[in-house]
């Protein structure tokens, strides 16, 4: 007996393209319903965002204006406004931090609900994640945005192509965020908790991604050493060097490329240390 | 539909073995189990807490890989075709769920639909037979975070049923509930046992589910099966009998024995007897009891399987002990 049992006709592992669409976008309507259930954390979060957004924003003003030239790393005054403010909304929907969802259930081993259903779980995460970053960006990506636009002179692209690659860029950072977190949440798999390496890139990528300072602010060979060597660029500084329009259109479209290399690479590799810890998997207790 | 032969499973454990050091040991869970299951079975897999129970389930439904042996499930190869196997398994872990936390029933099971592609109409049958026969309606738009056990439990059922799996496999599925949900999931599985559709192994410590639905029984302890037969075979194996306890106005004679019977306990200074039946029929020691001495009151008691079991396992846990630990 296999898949093409009569009495389950139409469901076959070998799936029609269409088919696996749909699974994918159900997939990724319940992590966007699931964030939707939190509005009131929403809100608050939004808030906390704007507060720390103006805090960034007067630092990075003040690094401008002690500047010789009053352009540190190649940004004038809007261009590194519109870095702090559309960074500050992108932070949740590209969601860096405060994912611990994988790792949560390799402890507890409700891994196993996710083993027993038939997608991949590196997809099932994947869709679930897209799902999350869209609802983010209805919901926390405009508030920061606005609140900047309001308070300061914001930087208004003059490319045709600039708004459609800075969408590119953004779809492009939640899949590599996506596949380093998964990374990261899988150390649970060998060390059981993975709080230790969930610090760890905590704290490496704020600074790596470009959150706290702009990475061109570093010297020239070691920020090129970060962008090539490490994903963790394409998580923020890209799209928002790509809107701001920090380089000219080829290396502008060319960061975006090395991004898609950086995502396609995480999310394998996360395919491949799922199905290496498969072997090893020790589903926790009864 | 199911065979496994001498499936077995090893943990490697790490023990302190002094101020810094610590030793590799290997704990066995599974010990060369080998059973086979034919379709539209119903098999109450017990044993006690450790037995290997869960870790065997694992193994069936491809979460765990065995670490020798073999194993097939509906002719698949659960842990290398396990996204396949999913599609005709269902599986329900009591303390685990499949179910999406923060979402409403509802939409839990609407995504299922879309995870395994059940098709509209398939999806609507089995879920409107569910909603009836589960009584599921008044919390279908509950989110799941917020449902009790016991109507979590009935939307796990129904969850593991909506693709039309030819296995189910459920893990404690009665564990914590109060007596009117265990009887609800009790009559809904009884119910889909009857269709003989459904092949269903399940584990539990609750044997009054295995009494209800289970004509096979399977006793698994230290990672082996020590009983493979009816409920009926372990009461005739384990020497089960019944008894006969009477109430008497005065104590019996002294060196008074009933043919055929032992007496078993003396309690009340005599006022209370038991008598456990070897070789007499019930009827024919209450009539010798009632020639012999003043009953008030007599009563006859069916052997009770929890008795049965929790012998068997002692005596596992006696023999074990004479052999060894089979964790070394």
């Amino acid at each position: 007996m296999d898949g093409g049992d009569a009495r389950v006709p139409t469901i076959s592992p070998r799936r029609p393209l269409s088919a696996s669409a749909a699974t994918f976008g159900a997939l990724m309507w319940s992590g966007f319903r699931r964030y939707a259930t939190y509005r009131q954390a929403t809100v608050a979060g939004s808030f906390t965002n704007i507060v720390f957004g103006f805090l960034r924003c007067y630092v990075l003003l003040a690094v401008a204006a002690g500047a010789t030239a009053g352009a540190p790393g190649g940004y004038d005054v809007r261009q590194l406004a519109t870095f702090v403010w559309v960074g500050q909304g992108l932070l949740t929907v590209v969601g860096i931090w405060g994912y611990s969802d994988l790792a949560d259930r390799i402890r507890t081993g409700d891994i196993a609900s996710d083993l027993l259903r038939p997608v991949a779980p590196v997809t099932a995460y994947l869709a679930a994640d897209l799902g999350r970053a869209g609802y983010q960006l209805m919901t926390r990506f405009v508030p920061p945005v606005v609140v900047g636009a309001i308070a300061f002179p914001l930087f208004a692209p003059a490319r045709w192509q600039t708004v459609p690659l800075f969408a590119v860029s953004v779809l492009l950072a939640v899949i590599g965020s996506f596949g380093c977190r998964y990374l990261v949440n899988a150390t649970a798999y060998w060390l059981g908790d993975a709080r230790g390496p969930l610090m760890f890139w905590t704290l490496g990528s704020g600074v790596l991604a470009g959150l706290y300072f702009p990475l061109r602010l570093l010297p020239e060979w070691l920020t090129i050493t970060i962008w090539v060597a490490t994903p963790l660029p394409g998580l923020l500084q890209t799209p928002l060097d790509v809107l701001v329009e920090r380089d000219g259109p080829g290396l502008q479209a060319g960061l975006v490329a090395l991004q898609a290399v950086w995502a396609v690479i995480m999310v394998a590799l996360a395919a491949v240390v799922q199905r290496r810890a498969e072997r090893k998997l020790v589903v926790q207790g009864g | 539909m199911i065979e496994m032969k001498n499936l077995r499973k090893d943990f490697p454990v790490r023990v302190k073995a002094g101020r810094f050091r610590r030793e590799k040991r290997v704990l066995t869970a599974v010990d060369g189990v080998s059973l086979s299951i034919a379709a539209g079975e119903m098999v109450g897999y017990i044993g006690p807490n450790g037995a290997g129970k869960s870790t065997t389930l694992k193994m069936l439904t491809g979460v765990l890989a065995p670490s020798a042996g073999e194993v097939s499930v509906c002719g698949l190869s659960p842990v290398a075709q396990r996204t396949r196997l999913a599609l005709r398994i269902g599986v329900v872990f009591g303390q685990r769920s499949q179910l999406w936390w923060d979402l409403p029933l509802r939409e839990s099971f609407r995504l299922l639909k879309h995870v395994y592609r059940v098709p509209a109409a398939e999806h609507e049958t089995r879920l409107r037979r569910c909603r009836e026969l589960l009584d599921l309606d008044a919390f279908m738009e509950t989110p799941v975070r917020q449902l009790s056990l016991g109507q979590r439990m009935r939307g796990e059922l129904t969850a593991a049923l909506l693709h039309g799996p030819e296995v189910l496999f459920l893990d404690e599925p009665t564990i914590g509930l109060d007596v009117v949900s265990k009887q609800a999931v009790r009559s809904f599985l009884g119910e889909l046992g009857r269709g003989g559709d459904v092949t269903l192994v399940l584990t539990t410590h609750d044997l009054a589910d295995i009494e209800r639905l289970c004509k096979r029984l399977v006793v698994i302890d230290h990672g082996r099966v020590v009983h493979d037969g009816t409920i009926e075979d372990l009461h005739s194996r384990y020497g089960s009998r019944r008894r006969l306890v009477a109430d008497l106005d005065s104590p019996l004679p002294p060196g008074f024995a009933l043919p055929g019977a032992v007496l078993s306990t003396v309690e009340a200074d005599g006022h209370r007897v038991t008598f456990t039946l070897e070789s007499i029929a019930a009827g024919a020691a209450v009539a010798a009891l009632v020639n012999a001495a003043s009953v008030r009151d007599l009563s006859v008691i069916e052997p009770d399987i929890e008795d049965v079991v929790a012998r068997l396992y002692r005596c596992s846990i006696t023999s074990t002990a004479q052999d060894g630990s089979s964790a070394s």
